[in-house]
């Protein structure tokens, strides 16, 4: 009999190897297809028309000269009368071509009537304490321990607004076949994507059928099917014609979601060997026109006397969406800074600081493993130096840490696996790959599982109308998943042991499927093949489903949640020009048990690139007076390029300790650091705090102005 | 063109958005000169469009003959006319390198070249580099090094790395850090991808 239990290290064949992604072939050779990549017959190109008022009141939408438009086919108006951002959708058109449509846009006359707007989010000022409320927390006696504290070091930090900036755009094709709705979305969630939809296109929700096999990035903005999937969908049924809408780049960068920014004005107290004994942080962002949610500060460390003030700003901007670890980013960078300010005014060394504080932590030993294994692996001990590097010259280098923690525990998620009578093997779910590597990962679980090669098993998702499955955010998939499939494989197995179990003159509870045979497991030669045993079946495939149920196998360990991560930055600053070169940065990074070590690294050295990209280039710049975007586009949006990188070294936490908790979600874990690692290496170059990201060359020499290090 | 094409500087850059800002479609005498459109210039007095124009594009080794507005991009036309949806379109504008494909064996950004321009020279896309069955050595090393996750900006790096790698057949990691700016990518895959530029360079490349 099959258990469910992951197999013990030497007995696994592919769980925890270096194993190729087994759609890397289909998407080297561009024949894989996205929801962009869709092309229906008969299908219209659909443009959408978008407010230049950062705040207005809509008076009229004139469609009449966009539809005299010879191949325009169809238009849609939206009823909503104020606009509340530059960039949102007041109307789109479809047409036969996509020039034809881009034409019509323009052809749109929309009247306004503008209303006051206010797009400032880094001044306190801006808080309408009218309407927002206070968001207070306090624990201990913050007063009593600073007055106590044998050094108090205060700072002021601020990390902007970012874009999710996902290289396919937003949007979807859709098309109305026989009174049931097809779409194609760029999506994270193909299982529950279309939960608003139906309501609002007046298709019933058993009518809708989705598939997204491959998409180009979410980062957490692509869970639902959003104002653009109402429009596309309603001009599919006003012209009867599949029409594709995908977003514009700059439509995009203002509309489809962003990452709150947050800043603050921090407090640290501390005793004279470095032990934390209290924090107070007074914190300002904007989430655009909706909530605010205040990253946490203190992250991870558990200070004892800790007050924290939080005013979120309305703005006249793009709402906020999940960011890779909503929330964990902004509160690392403003603690891990808050903190390594505080070491320096100790005059201690930043890695001891850290060591010394890691018991104010829920992992400790964890930390501390990671953080001299990425000591190591940066060569801490020759590089390191207290604030300001001594060396003359411009350029000055200097290393900066920081530590994070994620939650990671896996989603519900439905799994079918069928073993066929010729001996096929298909797994099926509504999961979707945002090139994690989902399909690899169940292909690996189902094949170990089996005992069979990879390629032995087909791997079916992106459907809505598979058994559903969780959406991909906060690194729920791969635990989901993994537990799912696992559980599947195993119940198929154990029914294919119950019908040949005979055939082999034993009991099912004997048998073992090892390297394409099914073996009793105390007397191995005697076996079939597992093509030999799958034709016994009949005419009858097995179909067995696996169900995640999180507590259940978390129980079993199949998966966990929880992890830590340490990493170090090692940095060049030129005193001369401002530009900040990352040498080299390292992480060290659990996440349970790895089920594919390649594409588990990978997670970790992408999410350092995004990590720099965030630290070094990306801000959404709006114009105060008018309320716009100012850099709505991929020149001034900047991304990290490959020169920008710099060397990057990966450890995974593997082995006894962290192999037994089963598996952890990773995808959002090593992107919360990078900001504050890299943050803390320039202050340590440079011997001064440049308190703001992106740390942009004006930024450093402003600071190196004020302080006088310029000479 | 000169074999001494920069991959990091794409041709065609400068043109495309004055040509694709004419709205109306039409495209003046001395911009363009191949064959087919020399003829239509002819006859329609020194101006196409702004209707449809017929043109014949050799992609991948095929002649292919479609009718397209002269706004038309080499990338709307790949994607929209001939299904080829390979390369991609992100920033529409000549930053991203999503869209590349060779002209003439030169890398370029296919958003920033009209359709029409492109007519008498050969394009190859990424669906001419290789199959999932038959990969070229960039594909390989891009797979094997995992040099992609979602993998949207991968056709439009293993276009520009397959001509990299033959012109650069002993590429160094500066040579690649230098080489292949023209290209981004969101998730991250540059670490994979230095790997995967050398490894494949060290096999004869494309
Ligand atoms: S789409 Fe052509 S360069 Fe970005
Ligand atoms: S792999 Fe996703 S953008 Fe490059």
């Amino acid at each position: 009999m099959a258990k469910v239990d992951w197999p013990a290290a030497d007995k696994r064949t592919l769980i925890g190897k270096r194993i190729d992604r087994i759609d890397g072939p289909l998407k080297a050779t561009g024949a894989a297809k996205y929801s962009y990549d869709i092309n229906r017959p008969g299908m219209l190109w659909a443009r959408a028309v978008t407010s230049p008022y950062a705040h207005a009141e809509v008076t009229s939408i004139d469609t009449r000269a966009a539809e005299a438009l010879p191949g325009v086919k169809g238009v849609w108006r939206d009823t909503e009368k104020e606009v509340r951002y530059a960039g949102e959708i007041v109307a789109a058109v479809a047409a036969e071509t996509e020039e034809i449509a881009q034409e019509a846009a323009t052809r749109i006359r929309v009247q306004y009537k503008p209303l006051p707007h206010q797009v400032v989010d880094d001044d306190p000022k801006f808080f309408d304490a009218a309407k927002d409320k206070l968001n207070k927390r306090e624990e201990g006696n913050v007063d009593d321990a600073f007055a106590k504290a044998d050094k108090v070091v205060e700072g002021e930090y601020g990390i902007p607004v970012i874009a999710h900036c996902c290289l396919e755009s937003h949007g979807q094709v859709t098309e109305m076949r026989d009174g049931e709705l097809h779409v194609w979305p760029s999506t994270q969630n193909v299982s529950r994507y279309s939960d608003q939809l139906g309501g609002a296109v007046g298709v019933d929700q058993n009518k809708i059928h989705v598939e997204c096999q491959y998409m180009g990035g979410g980062f957490g903005s692509k869970f639902n099917s959003d104002k653009w999937g109402t429009i596309g969908a309603l001009l599919s049924k006003q012209t009867g014609r599949p029409v594709k809408l995908l977003l514009e780049r700059d439509i995009e960068l203002m509309t489809a979601g962003n990452r709150p920014s947050a800043y603050a004005r921090i407090k640290v107290g501390a005793q004279k060997d470095g032990t934390l004994t209290a924090v107070e942080a007074d914190i300002w962002g904007t989430g655009g026109n909706g909530g605010y949610n205040p990253p946490p500060v203190p992250y991870v460390f558990k200070v004892p006397n800790t007050r924290l003030t939080a005013k979120g700003i309305r703005t006249n901007r793009g709402g906020q969406r999940a960011w890779r670890a909503p929330s964990h980013p902004q509160g690392c960078f403003l603690t891990m800074s808050a903190l390594a300010d505080t070491a320096a005014a100790l005059k201690m060394d930043e890695l001891e600081f850290f060591l010394k504080n890691v018991s104010l932590t829920d992992r400790a030993e964890v930390y501390t493993e990671e953080l001299k294994i990425a000591a190591d692996l940066i060569d801490y001990k020759r590089k390191a130096h207290p604030r300001g590097d001594p060396t003359p010259g411009p350029v000055k280098r200097g290393l900066g840490m920081s530590i994070h923690t994620w939650g990671g525990m896996g989603h519900p998620s439905e799994c079918d696996v069928t073993i066929s009578p010729d001996g096929s093997v298909e797994a099926r779910l509504g999961s979707q790959d945002l090139g994690t590597g989902t399909r690899t990962v169940i292909d690996i679980v189902v094949a170990e599982t089996l005992g069979l090669p990879l390629h032995a098993v087909k791997v079916q998702i992106g459907k809505s109308d598979y058994p559903a499955s969780g959406g991909s955010g906060g690194s729920t998939t791969v635990g989901g998943v993994s537990a799912s499939s696992r559980l599947a494989a195993t119940a198929a197995l154990n029914a294919l042991f119950e019908t040949i179990a005979s055939k082999l003159d034993t009991a099912a509870d004997n048998l073992e499927a090892v390297r394409g045979e099914i073996r009793q497991s105390d007397k191995p030669e005697n076996k079939m093949s597992w093509k030999e045993a799958c034709a016994l079946l009949g005419v009858n495939a097995i179909t067995k489903r696996g169900s995640n149920n999180p507590g259940e196998s978390q129980k079993m360990h199949l998966m966990d949640g929880g992890v830590g991560g340490a990493q170090i930055a090692d940095v060049s600053v030129d005193i001369e020009t401002g530009i900040v070169t990352i040498n080299e940065m390292v992480a060290a990074q659990d996440c349970g048990l790895v089920i594919d070590l390649k594409t588990a690294e990978s997670q970790v050295y992408g999410a350092l690139i995004m990590g720099i990209t965030y630290a070094l280039f990306e801000e959404a710049v709006y114009d105060v007076k008018t309320g716009r975007m100012l850099n709505a586009d991929m020149e001034f949006y900047r991304l990290a390029g490959i020169k920008d990188v710099g060397n990057l070294k990966v450890h995974m936490m593997t082995g006894k300790g962290y192999d037994e908790r089963g598996v952890v979600g990773l995808g959002e874990p090593p992107v919360i650091s990078p900001g504050a690692a890299i943050a803390n290496a320039v202050a340590n170059a440079l011997g001064v705090r440049v308190p703001q990201l992106p740390l942009t060359p004006d930024r450093v020499i402003a600071v190196l102005q004020k302080g006088g290090n310029l000479a | 063109m000169s074999d001494e094409i920069d991959t990091s500087k794409p041709a065609g850059l400068s043109r495309r958005g004055f040509l694709k800002g004419l709205g109306a479609g039409s495209v003046a005498t001395g911009l363009l000169s191949p064959a087919g459109l020399k003829e239509a210039l002819a006859r329609e007095g020194g101006v196409v469009g702004p209707g449809e124009v017929p043109v014949t594009l050799k992609i991948n080794g095929q002649n292919r003959k479609l009718s397209v507005e002269p706004r038309v991009t080499l990338l709307d036309a790949l994607r929209n006319r001939l299904d080829l949806t390979g390369c991609k379109k992100v920033c529409d504008r000549g930053t991203c390198g999503a869209c590349t494909v060779l002209v003439d064996r030169h890398p370029v950004y296919s958003c920033s070249m009209l359709a029409v321009e492109a007519e008498g020279h050969e394009i190859t896309s990424i669906e001419g580099l290789g199959t999932p069955e038959r990969m070229n050595e960039v594909q390989k090393a891009f797979v094997h090094h995992d040099a992609q996750q979602c993998g949207f900006c991968t056709p439009g790096f293993v276009v520009a790395c397959s001509a990299f790698v033959r012109k650069h057949p002993n590429a160094t990691l500066e040579q690649v850090r230098a080489g292949l700016g023209g290209n981004l990518c969101r998730c991250g895959t540059y670490a994979g991808m230095m790997l995967a530029v050398v490894d494949a360079a060290k096999k004869g490349g494309a």
